[in-house]
């Protein structure tokens, strides 16, 4: 059985082996670690939870314990061939900011996103008139760090109006892909984008 | 007995003279100098390839004296609390090296050392030294004790300033360093309590430009100019937790004698530190932190490019000697430069003496960040 989670084991398929990864919002360093050990990268994580940065250590890895909300001017262009912002889009106070700057820091951004729209949430709103707590969104609404509630349809729009080419999406709900009605029936997704002129320059 | 059972017992300190004529040192200030001394100390042992060996550095009044105890001493070296079997820096694993700086008064060559050519001490004679000539030093030390490359170089406050030179003069010598709550310069505010700590020794009538060996000693500069530093070494709060407004126990007429506790604190550490520190060491060890700028004009991300070294970079959110911004600003230049590192910034409510006194967290990411740091050391 593969106990990778399948989010980590679809990100895993995403990267190229030996690349330079940056992870923001890396948490405990799991995927940081998954990738380093199956995929060989150079990887850096940023993370602002105290814990979680020691766990990143424990584990080896290479952490910058702060915010990313203004964390990333250091870097220069392109300086990472992946920047991944997994479960982290949501949290940050200033989404679009610190999305342009991870494409202007990575050649490829991956991006994951708990879907607000998932059939199930629908449901809990809709019918129980209740905040949605769904497995890809798993916390109450007092205890819940996310700032911004999106679904996958808004980040595919969100990306059509500023110009980000989506080179890959991949759409995951409990225990598989889904590939039909992604905004529906999947709980997360997981995108590849890159910068276009208009956004890079 | 308790406090010997996690330790390395009994310790001795160990000299090391080098730079005789006319091999002398190179100054940063173009002044040839030597013969010169180190006192150093050594803890665990070398491993047959020689990679385990890790330098640790130490603040402005601190020793060689690292770990363990010397023979009737009651308390141990300044980072026994990090050093030793088991502990962060494990001496079961490392050999561990403290050494001593030039320009000190713990049994390195410094202005109360006898200059050779004039059978006096040096005084205000002692050449002008920084926190490079420190390091290249220390360097003649490695050489001597057959070291190639360091596993690691460590230290907080001014012995983080030299394990930050270090890899900035010989990166191809060390595999990674670890400075804690230090700047890689200082700020016109850490510049300004330093001035006031040299001026009030400069001040005492018996400092007598620096020409006081044998005589009265200018106990009470040297004594004003510690109360300063213990000010800036606590925070705010671990002072009201110390000493609150207590009023210490005394049955006097009022003469402005020492009458809060915290007062009576900064008194006793001031007139002891004569015991143990010379004044003009004093003076030329604050100069040297003081001109100390890894960036060297130029930023410090250049002066880090294409280092291999790894970091961790630890700061503490209450020191305000040395805040952790400029911990953040080394974390930068790393970024910048492509060097791979981490940052850590801890919660402690110490001040600068943080580094000296949170000793579980740091063990953690010390212990971690070596244990990566050898797995890529052997795969090199």
């Amino acid at each position: 059985m593969d106990l990778v989670k399948p989010d980590y084991r679809a990100i895993l398929q995403l990267i190229t082996s030996g690349s330079s990864v940056l992870d923001l919002g890396c948490g405990s360093g799991d995927l940081l670690a998954l990738l380093e050990r199956e995929k060989k990268v150079r990887g850096q994580g940023i993370e602002v939870d105290d814990k979680a940065v020691f766990d990143c250590v424990t584990k080896g890895l290479n952490v910058f314990h702060g915010d990313i909300d203004t964390g990333l001017s250091e870097y220069g262009d392109n300086c990472f061939e992946y920047v991944i912002m997994h479960m982290t889009l949501q949290q940050v106070k200033k989404p679009d900011f610190v999305l342009i700057e991870a494409m202007r820091v990575g050649k490829k951004v991956i991006v994951g996103i708990p879907n607000f729209a998932y059939i199930n949430a629908r449901f809990q709103i809709f019918f129980r008139g209740r905040t949605p707590v769904t497995p890809s969104l798993p916390y109450e609404w007092y205890d819940t760090p996310n700032l911004h509630f999106l679904s996958i349809l808004d980040f595919i729009e969100y990306c059509r109006k500023w110009h980000i080419t989506i080179e890959k999406s991949v759409f995951l709900g409990a225990h598989r892909k889904i590939s039909f009605l992604p905004n529906l029936l999947a709980q997360t997704g997981i995108f590849v984008i890159v910068k276009t002129i208009e956004i890079g320059a | 007995m308790t406090k010997r059972d996690k330790n390395i017992g009994l310790v001795e300190t160990q000299y090391y003279t080098f730079a005789h004529s006319p091999d002398e040192l190179q100054l940063e200030c173009g002044e040839k100098f030597g013969p010169v001394t180190l006192a150093y100390e050594t803890y665990g042992s070398l491993n047959e390839n020689r990679s385990n060996a890790i330098l640790i550095l130490h603040a402005l009044t601190g020793d060689a004296h690292a770990a363990g105890f010397h023979e009737g001493d009651k308390d141990p070296g300044w980072w026994d609390n990090m050093i030793g079997p088991g502990k962060a820096f494990d001496t079961n694993k490392y050999f561990v090296i403290c050494s001593n700086v030039i320009g000190g008064c713990k049994g390195s060559t410094g202005p109360s050392s006898i200059d050779p050519k004039t059978g006096r001490p040096y005084g205000l004679n002692f050449p002008i030294i920084t926190i490079k000539d420190m390091v290249n030093a220390q360097r003649c030390l490695i050489d001597h004790l057959g070291i190639d490359k360091l596993l690691s170089v460590a230290g907080g406050s001014m012995g983080g300033m030299q394990a930050l030179q270090w890899v900035v003069s010989y990166p191809d010598r060390v595999s990674s360093v670890i400075p804690v709550a230090t700047t890689a310069n200082h700020s016109p505010q850490q510049i300004a309590f330093n001035e006031v700590g040299r001026q009030a020794i400069m001040a005492d009538p018996n400092w007598n430009d620096g020409d006081y060996y044998g005589k009265e000693l200018p106990a009470k500069g040297l004594g004003v100019a510690r109360m300063v530093g213990h000010i800036t070494y606590m925070s705010d709060v671990s002072m009201s937790e110390k000493f609150g407004r207590r009023f210490k126990d005394i049955k006097q007429p009022f003469k402005f004698s020492p009458e809060f506790e915290v007062e009576g604190y900064l008194q006793y550490r001031g007139d002891n530190f004569i015991k143990r520190f010379d004044p003009n060491s004093y003076l030329y060890i604050t100069k040297a932190i003081d001109y100390f700028d890894l960036s060297n004009g130029k930023g410090l991300h250049e002066s880090l490019k294409g280092t291999k070294a790894r970091f961790l970079i630890i700061g503490f959110k209450s020191d305000w000697l040395y805040p952790a911004y400029q911990s953040q600003e080394i974390a930068r230049a790393c970024k910048l430069a492509g060097v791979e590192a981490v940052y850590c910034e801890l919660n402690s409510t110490y001040g600068h003496d943080a580094f000296l006194v949170e000793v579980e967290e740091q063990s953690h990411l010390v212990k971690y960040f070596l244990e990566r740091t050898i797995r890529g050391f052997s795969q090199a």
